[in-house]
């Protein structure tokens, strides 16, 4: 066995896993405080991914200026989608509301492939371009800075959501809404700042995949590889995001090198598989009581 | 207004035509069905089968989501288990297409009660992603599993026959699928009145009291999920017949969203809204494209946009449905018979 190129691989995999953990977190937020899966977080990383294609290749902005924007413009949606999609479902059944983001997705590809047309595009490049050495492990530069940028965004985050007073009206409304409520947080301010928070961790991720992968209204598909992270992780743990989005990074990675392409996904949703059935609430997410 | 219908037995109460009118308005309906595919040119024909078909898998999906309350996105992963199951008995063997359905049916029904197996300890959306991971490792076998199911490239497969004759053209199918449909709709209309169905609703509306009452959890939601993809199967080996080539790409995780929104915008727990739904969705795209055709010669970049607009609508339906009309179709559907029936009242 080449351990060389093990390591290398195994280096992209779980660089890669770095920005899973930014979209898991950017998930696990929404869940978190409004209890909404979101199919749609792969169409709003694509949406913030063409918008930056916009600002940085139509408009010839600045890379630098392009990206805020890019988050910006995505945390947006996020908003709106919110305002306007979620909160009349307010009450309803998961199953109407995951059915209601599932909507949202298909009508965001669909105004992608109007805007900027099905065909794919390459983002203009603005990461450095010299290679990355990790002792004799070459990692590209592209995955490693994606990395650099995504873990520096999941340290605010964290810090965020630890120490800051809209952090911690968050953390209450997750733990117990009603009290929450009674104490004072506007909760439904804390509903749509979470999917503004939540859709900009994903914005971020997004444009981060697409200027390593390129971009497609096929894009979206990355959704599902979150969708397992954020289950084997457990729908309501930060920490179960960011460990899960490492490993299941890292596996996609391996399991693609060395068994081919189409064994990443299978290989991902069989550790799904082993999870639902041990631990269904994930490693680390909170196993809810019910009563009658 | 129609008045004077005080029902005086429980099997009065049960029946599933309660009036003379009703039976009226469905042997009109049965007759058109007939005479339909004398009528009408090849594309309507074509329409009429693609239709039958959504019908049958959306019934059938209709059973698990809507009267058992379990999400499903693994549907176009258990019609593809029926498809692949009827190619390859059609090219292996020489049975006739009522027994090779049926044998697509239970195969997939198989399928669907090992997919149903986590069934007990995962529920809600967990088993939605559940259902997720396995229609993943059933589209990795159809492409990987190259000896039985001929990999990327697929099958092609000869026509349906019985008693030597060959259901080859689509008018032929029509008489295959329509009748099947309505067969299929009125077996599942009649499982709702026995205690399966029942036991159904009741884990619907909430699991842990039905234990309570009696009802064996996992059996049940097992039954639901073997009956569902029953249907699902039995739609994927027609599916198989009327295109007569099956690849992996013919039942991708889209088909599965697609069942779901037609059970949604149907109405969930409705087998009438079943079926509208199923039309419904299929004839959309369809009349876009009709819109799409007639708008060409004023806008050569129509057919660019189609596509496209096809998701948004889509997507918009699916949307619209939930937040202005949770009910579905079905419940349009009744309240147009109301106006009708109280009129000249108001409600």
């Amino acid at each position: 066995m080449d351990w060389l190129f093990f390591g290398e691989i195994s280096l992209a995999g779980l660089a890669m896993g770095g920005l899973y953990a930014l979209i898991a977190l950017g998930f696990v937020i929404i869940y978190k405080a409004t209890r909404v899966i979101n199919f749609a977080i792969g169409e709003i990383m694509m949406f913030a991914a063409y918008l930056f294609l916009a600002f940085a290749g139509g408009m010839e902005m600045s890379p630098w200026i392009a990206l805020p924007l890019a988050v910006i413009g995505g945390s947006i949606l996020g908003g709106v989608i919110e305002k306007t999609m979620i909160r009349p479902m307010l009450g309803e059944s998961p199953i109407s509301v995951v059915m209601v983001t599932i909507g949202i997705a298909s009508i965001l590809v669909g105004l992608v492939e109007f805007i900027w047309t099905a065909d794919p595009q390459l983002l203009p490049n603005f990461l450095p371009r010299e290679p990355v050495f990790i002792g004799e492990l070459y990692l590209a530069p592209k995955i490693a800075y994606g990395f650099l940028i995504a873990s520096v965004l999941l340290i605010i985050y964290l810090l965020y959501f630890r120490f800051s007073r809209g952090g911690v009206a968050l953390r209450a409304t997750a733990s117990d809404q009603a009290a929450a409520y009674s104490m004072g947080i506007n909760v439904r301010r804390v509903f749509n700042m979470a999917w503004v928070f939540g859709s900009l961790a994903a914005s971020l991720a997004g444009v981060l995949v697409a200027a390593t992968g390129g971009l497609s209204p096929q894009f979206g598909i990355i959704g599902l590889s979150v969708l397992v992270v954020v289950i084997v992780g457990g729908l309501d743990s930060i920490l179960g995001a960011l460990v899960a989005g490492v490993f299941i990074g890292w596996l996609e990675t391996v399991a693609g090198a060395y068994l081919g392409g189409e064994y990443r996904m299978p290989a991902t949703f069989l550790v799904l598989a082993v999870i639902l059935v041990i631990r269904p609430y994930g490693l680390f997410g909170t196993h809810e009581i019910e009563r009658v | 207004m129609r008045i004077g219908d005080a029902k005086q037995s429980y099997e009065a109460d049960e029946a599933i035509w309660t009036s003379p009118t009703q039976k009226v308005w469905l042997g009109l309906f049965l007759l058109i069905l007939l005479i339909f595919p004398f009528i009408v040119d090849s594309y309507l024909l074509y329409l009429g089968c693609l239709v039958g078909i959504a019908v049958i898998s959306t019934t059938g999906l209709n059973i698990l989501t809507g009267f058992t309350g379990l999400i499903s996105l693994g549907q176009a992963g258990f019609m593809g288990v029926g498809a692949y199951t009827v190619a390859w008995l059609s090219i292996n063997t020489a049975l006739p297409f009522p027994v090779t359905l049926v044998l697509a049916g239970l195969m997939a029904a198989a399928v669907g009660i090992l997919v149903g197996l986590p069934s007990l300890r995962v529920k809600g959306l967990y088993l939605a992603i559940a259902t997720l991971a396995a229609s993943v490792f059933l589209h990795f076998i159809f492409a990987e599993w190259e000896a039985v199911t001929g990999g990327m490239g697929g099958l092609s497969l000869e026509p349906a026959h019985l008693f030597g004759m060959k259901f080859q053209s689509d008018f032929m199918m029509y008489f295959i699928i329509v009748p099947l449909a309505v067969l299929m709709v009125l077996a599942a209309r009649n499982v709702f009145r026995t205690r399966i169905g029942r036991a159904f609703i009741a884990i619907r509306d909430r699991d842990i009291s039905a234990e309570i009452l009696g009802i064996n959890l996992l059996r049940y939601k097992l039954m639901s999920f073997a009956l569902s993809s029953f249907y699902a199967g039995v739609a994927g080996g027609l599916f198989a017949y009327f295109y007569r080539v099956v690849t992996p790409e013919s039942f991708p995780l889209s088909m599965s969203i697609f069942y779901l929104a037609a059970v949604i915008v149907g109405g969930m727990g409705n087998l009438l809204g079943g079926i509208l739904g199923a039309a419904f969705m299929t004839l959309v795209p369809e009349a876009l494209k009709l819109l799409t055709a007639a708008l060409t010669p004023f806008y050569p970049n129509a057919p660019v946009f189609m596509s496209p607009m096809l998701e948004i609508i889509f997507g918009a339906l699916i949307v619209g449905f939930l937040i202005f009309e949770p009910h579905g179709l079905a419940e349009i559907w009744h309240r147009i018979r109301r106006f009708f029936r109280l009129w000249p009242f108001r409600n």
